[in-house]
């Protein structure tokens, strides 16, 4: 396997913690929302990517704001809206394209599509296509930490339709019995696929849920990435001193259809019009610009070189090979 | 005109609802939305919100609150959004519904419809065939057609049925399927295969979308002066041995084909039922065409050599012919 592209954060000229946090958030933001627009409004529709295409545009603030506060240690397990996660952990980004594209040179090799993967040298956890089937797992990695008396948070990430499982009430209880350093990160993005959330549970917010299990459960708006990155300072603070459990419920706006193939005419219009308003993206860089971290010029820059490391990243992976048939039986079990 | 897979599961439930009043259906996305495969659009707005229930995301719940409402009489449709889903329900379905008539007397008049099948390029949750997940359990009934005909016939035996039935709809014939229904009513019994092919020189079983690969190899078969014979099982659970032994009497080879992986498959139950009941009929081994053992692969290239196709049974049967 030739070696894959990586990813490199830009250097930022602006000074003071605030201005380098911002430029951190936004090329990450940008880069999410880039590559998953190159992935559902070209290359899927190129016929490049077959199978399922879901996005999480929109909601790039929440794998950001949680994602730059992981120590080495802390094991993610993100959700099938949280891109984001992948990058700052270190996951080049032609393995991704590579990964879309059903390439041998994916992180699942060709095995599994879209966001369906996980490296274990990067702390990441692929997803478990059924929703919250990864709740106790986060439970058990939090056990293991603890176990093996070492340091490190499993960031528990899921959407609000995905509280309604059983996996996903058991996990909760289990890791705040046991009192295990488990973050839950909710993206309450008010659909499950078709469901509004009013169909989906009686509690009027997925925090609601955290008394039920003596939990601390907060509310952040998570179309802001600097809110969402301050309370994941703080809710990490409380998990990291050993106070348990915490959950995180981000409200945000699914952008999109379900997945690249619904149109999504069940969402009033409006709401995608208020919500387009409050775009993460464009808040954080009317922000920035209205602080003066950082000129418009400075800024397309950036924009620009995400889009070039993009174009690099799909031509590496599009030269990557198919995976080769006669692989098919490999790996079910370890190889001798 | 003539009406898709889809669209015969779709008349099907139709037709059973407005037939008997305590036939209701629950899942996910199935109202306002219409199903993830659109199987029940049009049904919320015509049935009402009392008779096409939104559910969360609870497969637990939805089969748990199927079994509960059947016991007051109701008969409950419900939908996986993907049959690899039903994994998420598995524990009501293998140790409550399939129990209650034996342990209480409890009859469970409920179906789990379960879009399964690979193909689609779904990857490994979203392309299963979790059917002999169930198969080997007594108590369940499990089906699983071929054609609208059979979709349509058996969806509404499904719902009629008084015990359990799981109804697995093979995603890959929702669209490809196309057959001009008689305007009549019908049903379809469950229980009971069928031969679709008729032939002397080799027998093929298949079922689900492998009933079509089968009868085009049949078709190519034919060409170099093979005829074979092409039993569809339509029912899996109570299983009809006896159409396929009939079959094998009369061709004295048989090749048995499934989209499911190949240990514990169907294809080990028939062969172990055939060798049992005709051995002295026999002319040849017993051979199996099914998926390897393991789970299905996203990538194109590798799903293709995954699944079971019209060349992998044509040299299987080619084989066998020879042998
Ligand atoms: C157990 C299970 N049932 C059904 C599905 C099909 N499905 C995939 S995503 C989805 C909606 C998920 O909603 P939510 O958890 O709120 O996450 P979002 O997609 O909104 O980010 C559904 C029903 C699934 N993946 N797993």
């Amino acid at each position: 396997m030739s070696a894959a592209p990586v990813s490199t954060l830009p250097s930022t000229s602006a000074s003071g913690e605030p201005a380098e946090l911002a430029h951190k958030c936004l090329y990450y933001m940008t880069l999410m929302r880039e590559v998953e627009d190159r992935i559902e409004r070209k290359l899927y529709r190129q016929g490049k990517i077959v199978g399922g295409v879901y996005v999480g545009r929109g909601q790039e603030a929440i794998p950001v704001g949680t994602a730059l506060l992981a120590e080495p240690d802390d094991v993610l397990l993100p959700s099938h809206r949280d891109m984001a996660v992948m990058f700052i952990r270190g996951m080049p980004l032609g393995r991704v394209f590579a990964q879309y594209m059903g390439r041998a040179d994916g992180p699942t090799r060709g095995r599994e599509g879209n966001m369906h993967m996980g490296d274990l040298k990067l702390n990441l956890v692929s997803i478990i296509s059924a929703l919250a089937a990864t709740v106790p797992v986060a439970a058990g990695v939090a056990l293991a930490m603890r176990y093996l008396g070492k340091p490190g948070v499993a960031f528990s990430y899921f959407g609000d339709g995905a509280t309604s499982r059983g996996d996903w009430h058991e996990g909760v209880n289990f890791a705040t019995v046991q009192k295990l350093p488990v973050l839950f990160i909710c993206n309450n993005n008010q659909y499950a696929y078709s469901t509004p959330l009013s169909a989906q549970m009686a509690c009027a917010n997925v925090a609601d849920r955290g008394p039920a299990y003596s939990m601390p459960a907060e509310i952040v708006d998570g179309n802001d990435v600097l809110a969402v990155h301050a309370a994941t300072r703080r809710a990490l603070e409380q998990v990291r001193a050993g106070g348990g459990p915490y959950l995180l419920e981000c409200k945000t706006f699914r952008m999109t259809g379900h997945s690249a193939h619904d149109a999504a005419h069940y969402v009033p219009k409006e709401l995608f019009e208020e919500w387009e308003r409050m775009d993460p993206i464009a808040r954080l860089r009317s922000k920035m610009l209205a602080n003066g971290w950082a000129d418009e010029a400075g800024l397309e820059r950036v924009r620009a070189g995400i889009l070039r490391e993009i174009d690099e990243a799909v031509e590496w992976a599009d030269r990557s090979p198919y995976p080769d048939p006669a692989t098919l039986l490999d790996d079910v079990y370890e190889q001798s | 005109m003539p009406t898709t897979y889809l669209e015969a599961i779709r008349e099907g439930l139709w037709e059973e609802m407005e037939r008997d009043p305590n036939v209701f259906l629950l899942g996910e996305d199935i109202g306002v939305y219409g199903g993830a495969f659109k199987v029940t659009a049009g049904f919320i707005e015509h049935f009402g919100e009392r008779r096409v229930v939104d559910t969360p995301i609870s497969e637990g719940a939805i089969v748990g609150a199927a079994i509960g409402a059947s016991f007051l009489g109701l008969r409950p449709v419900a939908e996986m959004q993907f049959a690899d889903f039903i994994s998420c329900g598995f524990d009501q379905i293998v140790n409550f519904a399939a129990k209650c008539r034996y342990r209480w007397g409890a009859a469970v008049p409920m179906v789990i419809r379960a879009p399964s099948g690979g193909g689609i390029h779904g990857g490994p949750f979203h392309s299963q065939n979790p059917e002999m997940w169930f198969v080997r359990v007594p108590g369940l009934k499990v089906v699983a057609p071929a054609t609208a005909y059979d979709a349509k016939g058996l969806i509404k035996s499904a719902v009629r049925d008084n015990d359990p039935v799981l109804f697995f709809e093979h995603k890959g014939l929702y669209r490809r399927i196309r057959e001009e229904l008689p305007g009549e009513e019908y049903t379809v019994p469950i229980g009971k295969a069928k031969v679709v092919r008729e032939g002397r020189d080799l027998t093929i079983v298949a079922y689900g979308a492998m009933v079509w690969t089968a009868l085009e190899a049949a078709e190519k078969l034919a060409e170099e002066g093979v005829q074979a014979e092409v039993v569809d099982l339509r029912t899996l659970l109570p299983l009809d041995r006896e159409t396929v032994i009939e079959s094998v009497r009369k061709t004295s080879k048989v090749l048995l084909v499934h989209e499911d992986t190949r240990t514990g498959g169907m294809a080990g139950e028939l062969a172990a039922s055939i060798t049992e009941s005709v051995f002295e009929y026999l002319d040849g081994p017993v051979v199996r065409v099914t998926a390897p053992d393991t789970p299905v692969p996203y990538s194109p290239p590798l799903e293709e050599a995954f699944l079971p196709n019209v060349e992998k049974v044509l040299e299987k049967a080619r084989w066998l012919r020879r042998y």
